[in-house]
């Protein structure tokens, strides 16, 4: 029984950053096997010595009980000679293969360090870079894979002679921990003003101090710097606003823990498991009528955005100030999150009155995460922080290495290659430079953690998009174009691993339909190369093109022009007589100054505006998002809308812009007429499946677009739809928005290139 | 016009027409080329096509356009223009009324601009084989100035200007055509720039690198060569950019962005940086100039791109567009 056997097992997937070599080293202990670990560009590599069971003990343990954080992909064994070794030991990394080793993201503080951070005797107690195997910074200071301390922003901070013993012992829970650190050796904590020059007193009292009686607050965090005000304090708020140049669109809150978040917030399970999970997003929530929030922080919205502590910074914050603080990005309008401390001083030094930050470097910019909550599961509406770059896996794999430019505004990018598809975190609108820049960087970076070399290049089909441009200047390459909205519906197969046909419902804003008009309101049928128009919105004209994206008001022209209706007597013409007249003229007048679109946004637009909730947006989707805030939830019944069976199937406008009108004119309320709104669009959605479904015999449909962020209206068709026994795709792990978009043009460029 | 192509009648009606308009020595001979004295030793030479529907504007017509533009196209070589030829395709039925309107805008322009047009050629073409009219110019024009200029002469820390108000040419044209019954005192900004080149190389020797009139695509389109050509980053101030109240309010009803709208009688000079209020004064003194003004700076960094730093405070990428007019916002 003294037979020794020695296997070589690699292990793929997200294995570094994940505390798995320190879990390899105790499972050898436990079996008393001899050998090695180490990381390599791949994952981990293990050499285990010892008898056949031992080492079968430890793959299986490998396989079925791995580290929290870690997602075993792969892992393959190959018999090696024995070499007669009796420790085990972990080896240093091996560098110069190719990477495919997967890149964790950032993990918000556990409850061990936590209970460290607020012990008085420990001697982390309110450290506030306090971390272990377990959680901490990851993405947001990989400069290098392997993942290794000196491949880190940590590389500038030597380990003081306590910390590289916990770093070196097998039994400690910070044993290969790279980001470690404690307050003889790590980084520290500073106050300054915007000029620089370092306050007096603690760090974090003041800072607190300061919030408290009504400064605005520049935190850097893990991806970049937030503004912090006092979310109680309505003038605290609108200084803000006023100084960030962000006039109507929410503020997030960070507040201590779930029963501080309860005092806000109605909060059921799934929101409680996704605010206080391991990844920490923002999430919307419903509103308590008590909340002491200032109605300033969410104006126009009902619900309000919250997230809790993800870095010992935020809970010593929290501890500090006790009461809510708006923590949003540090940025103007429009631009990307600021993460460079120079570049943080120069753009936020208008902002904010102090800077409460630190010298551990932020490599890469990640903005928060936000969640809604639909149907017991999470609805992404941006995936950054916590979420990026952890790949998702296809149940097919990519016939070749592929890079997705996504869209324009809200734009991420996809990588894939083998069965996996990373997608980056959220990046913003390219239009904005420092955006495109970003964009370029995050691209450079990733490219090169992942190895991926792409061969295939899939852009949107708008030629206008920067990131089709930036496709279309890229050599070497094949490029390809995806329609937008097949893209959103391919997005939605590909998380559910499902290669359609469906019937996909894309409803968003604006997108180039490929025929010289604008998109947005369509019933594709699709698989994951190709798509049929089965049906779409009435196509109506745009006055203005982009104009009348941020002029709602233009679109209730339109429709109203449309549909025949009357201006006269209506408060949206009242409120616009000026204008109104001319853009009548461009509507007769038709012509590129008035594109056709068939965009579901566009409809929604329109109705807001009617309904006097909003004429021109501050932000995009505005008039929108508060016409489904506004919704009566004790109004059932809906407007009467029409649907031509085709093909292709049109959903007309007409009689629910004309049943709006006489509503407004017989003085129903808003949120009646919002509610209305919802469930007859939802009617007329199901209707219009239901014909399409006739024709085709296909029984599974898939809400894919920004509109389906709206959480009426998706609920509203999911509920229709499985009452006639449909089934139906959501989005659960990546954004239904143009976030989610490059995930759907890899997918579908790959299965258009398999199919040539 | 009553006749097809070539006919007797047509031909001689329209030498009527034109000699008449163009009346000059070189042209009165009618010969098949003209014979030209040039005073100096080096030339610039050009040609431009013109459709432009309407054939009559708000400020003008297709015949000072295409008087103008190879005007300006000569001056922005810093040569003084001197002789223009002039090539007409008629579509048959097209009015003599108009071709007489025409003409005359043609003749005026290259009066008030100081050139001869002293060769032509008419064809006429079926009916529905072209719209109206359309024009061609040729120009010569002598470079009297030693003048290096090029859209790739720019470098980090040079001045750009603009000689006046941005897309009144455009503005004008789409109102002309849009049938909106709007009513906006908007006219085409269409005239000859070479007299205020003249007096930007004059006051500023060596020190103008660039010039370019801001034609079809706008200023933007302008800055995006300069900067392409040059490797260099254009980067403009929205705060500064000359738009007139009543362009703004059509391109904003239409949704175009102004930067983007065509000019006919506005250039985009590259000057050096140290010399830029000098280059504004000067250009603000001639008839023409007075909206003059610097709209941004040339820097190193980012090559290749024009930024436009909005009143917000955001850096705007103004891209080279491909011509696709469908909004690229969601
Ligand atoms: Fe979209
Ligand atoms: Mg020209
Ligand atoms: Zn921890
Ligand atoms: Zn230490």
């Amino acid at each position: 029984m003294n037979e020794r056997i020695r296997t070589r097992i690699h292990v793929e997937g997200i294995v570094q950053g994940v505390g798995f070599r320190p879990f390899v080293h105790a499972l050898a202990s436990t079996y008393g096997l001899a050998g090695l670990v180490g990381n390599d560009h791949g994952g981990v590599f293990i050499e285990a010595e010892g008898p056949p069971a031992a080492v079968t003990a430890l793959v299986r343990a490998l396989r079925d009980r791995p580290p929290t954080l870690a997602v075993i992909e792969r892992v393959s064994l190959t018999p090696v000679p024995p070499t007669g070794a009796r420790a085990f030991t972990i080896a240093p990394s091996v560098t110069g293969a190719p990477a495919h080793a997967l890149i964790p993201p950032d993990v918000a503080t556990c409850d061990a360090c936590l209970a460290e951070l607020f012990d008085p005797a420990d001697r982390r107690h309110r450290y506030p870079f306090v971390n272990c195997t377990g959680c901490g910074p990851r993405f947001t200071i990989i400069l290098a894979l392997p993942y290794d301390r000196d491949t880190t922003t940590m590389a500038g901070f030597p380990l003081c002679d306590r910390c590289a013993r916990e770093y070196r012992d097998p039994r400690d829970r910070r044993f290969h921990a790279q980001p470690i650190c404690c307050p003889a050796c790590g980084p520290a904590l500073t106050l300054r003003a915007p000029d620089g020059t370092a306050l007096p007193g603690d760090p974090l009292t003041e800072a607190a101090t300061l919030l408290a009686t009504g400064a605005i607050v520049a935190v850097k965090g893990l991806g970049g710097y937030h503004l912090a005000a006092d979310a109680t304090d309505h003038t605290a708020v609108t200084t803000l606003r006023a100084r960030k140049r962000r006039t109507g669109k929410p503020f997030a809150v960070m507040a201590a823990d779930l029963p501080a978040v309860r005092e806000l917030c109605d909060l059921d399970d799934t929101a409680a498991r996704l605010l206080s999970g391991r990844r920490r997003p923002i999430v919307l929530l419903p509103r308590r009528a008590t909340t002491p929030v200032a109605p300033s922080v969410a104006p126009g919205t009902r619900e309000l955005g919250v997230a809790l502590p993800y870095t010992p910074l935020h809970h010593l914050l929290c501890r500090e100030l006790t009461r809510p603080y708006v923590l949003t990005s540090g940025n103007s309008s429009g631009e990307p999150i600021a993460h460079d401390d120079e570049d943080a001083r120069r753009r936020l030094g208008g902002i904010a009155d102090a800077f409460l930050s630190h010298d551990r470097p932020i490599h890469a910019p990640v903005d928060d995460s936000v969640m809604r909550v639909f149907d017991g599961a999470p609805l992404p509406i941006r995936r950054a922080r916590g979420y990026a770059p952890e790949p998702l896996r296809l149940p097919w794999p990519f016939p070749l290495p592929v890079l997705a430019c996504g869209a324009q505004q809200k734009s991420t990018f996809c990588l894939a290659q083998g069965n996996r598809a990373i997608l980056s975190q959220h990046l913003g609108d390219l239009e904005d430079y420092r955006t495109l820049r970003a964009y370029t960087t995050e691209l450079g970076r990733l490219r090169r953690l992942t190895g991926i070399e792409p061969a295939l290049v899939a852009h949107d089909l708008h030629p206008e998009y920067l990131s089709t441009k930036y496709a279309l200047s890229l050599n070497g390459v094949d490029t390809i174009g995806v329609q937008h909205h097949h893209a959103h519906i391919v997005s939605c197969l590909a998380e559910h691993g499902e290669p359609g046909p469906v019937i996909g419902v894309a409803f968003d804003g604006t997108g180039h339909g490929g025929d010289g008009t604008v998109w947005g309101g369509e019933l594709l049928v699709a698989d994951l190369a190709t798509f049929d128009r089965a049906g779409h919105l009435e196509q109506v004209p745009m006055p203005g093109g982009a104009t009348a994206v941020r002029q709602p008001w233009r679109m209730a022209a339109a429709f109203l022009h449309a549909a025949h209706e009357p201006a006269h007597g209506l408060d949206v013409h009242a409120r616009n007589p000026a204008a109104w007249q001319a853009v009548s003229a461009v509507l007769a007048a038709g012509g590129p100054a008035a594109p056709l679109t068939s965009s579901a946004g566009r409809l929604f637009d329109a109705v807001s505006a009617l309904a006097g909730i909003c004429d021109r947006a501050g932000y995009e989707g505005q008039a929108a998002v508060e016409l489904e805030q506004r919704a009566d939830r004790t109004v059932r019944d809906g407007y009467p809308v029409t649907v031509t069976s085709g093909p292709p199937v049109v959903i007309t406008s007409t009689d629910l812009i004309r049943a709006v009108a006489a509503d407004l004119r017989g003085g129903v309320a808003t949120g009646v007429i919002a509610a209305r709104f919802h469930h007859g669009l939802a009617e007329a959605v199901t209707v219009a499946v239901r014909l399409v479904a006739d024709a085709t015999g296909l029984g599974t449909v898939a809400l894919s677009g920004g509109v389906f962020a709206n959480t009426v209206l998706l609920g509203g068709i999911t509920e229709r739809l499985r009452r006639h026994g449909f089934r139906v795709l959501t989005h659960h792990r990546v954004p239904c928005n143009d976030g989610g978009l490059s995930l759907g043009q890899a997918v579908a460029a790959a299965a258009q290139t398999a199919c040539a | 016009l009553a006749h097809g192509a070539g006919g007797k009648a047509t031909q001689t009606l329209i030498e009527a027409v034109f000699l008449e308009a163009f009346r000059n020595p070189v042209l009165a001979a009618l010969e098949d080329g003209a014979t030209l004295s040039l005073d100096c030793a080096r030339a610039a030479f050009t040609t431009d096509s013109f459709v432009v529907s309407p054939l009559f504007f708000p400020g003008g017509d297709i015949g000072d356009l295409a008087v103008n533009g190879t005007v300006n196209d000569l001056a922005m070589c810093g040569a003084r223009p001197a002789f223009l030829s002039a090539g007409f395709i008629l579509e048959e039925g097209f009015p003599v009324a108009d071709l007489r309107r025409i003409a005359a805008s043609m003749a005026a322009a290259a009066g008030a601009a100081g050139v001869s047009i002293v060769a032509g050629d008419t064809k006429v073409v079926e009916r529905g084989k072209a719209d109206g009219c359309y024009v061609t110019t040729s120009g010569v024009g002598l470079l009297e100035r030693q003048v290096s200029l090029s859209a790739a002469g720019a470098r980090s820390g040079d001045a750009v200007i603009v000689s006046g108000p941005m897309g009144e040419h455009g503005a004008a044209i789409m109102l002309a055509r849009g049938d909106f019954g709007i009513e906006a005192p908007i006219v085409s900004d269409t005239a000859p720039l070479h007299g205020l080149v003249a007096a930007l190389l004059d006051a500023l020797p060596g020190g103008v690198r660039s010039l370019r009139d801001a034609t079809r695509g706008g200023v933007a389109t302008v800055l995006n060569e300069v900067a392409t050509a040059s490797q260099v980053a254009v980067v403009v101030e929205e705060e500064a950019l000359p738009v007139r109240a009543e362009v703004t309010g059509v391109c904003e009803l239409l949704g175009i962005d102004p930067l983007y709208v065509a000019c006919e009688g506005r250039f985009v000079a590259v000057v050096d940086g140290e010399h830029a209020d000098r280059a504004v004064q000067v250009l603000r003194g001639q008839p023409g100039g007075a909206g003059a003004v610097r709209i941004g700076t040339v820097r190193d960094d980012p090559p290749g791109l024009v930024l436009l730093r909005t009143v917000f405070g955001g850096t705007r990428i103004v891209d080279l567009l491909v011509g696709d007019p469908l909004p690229r916002i969601c």
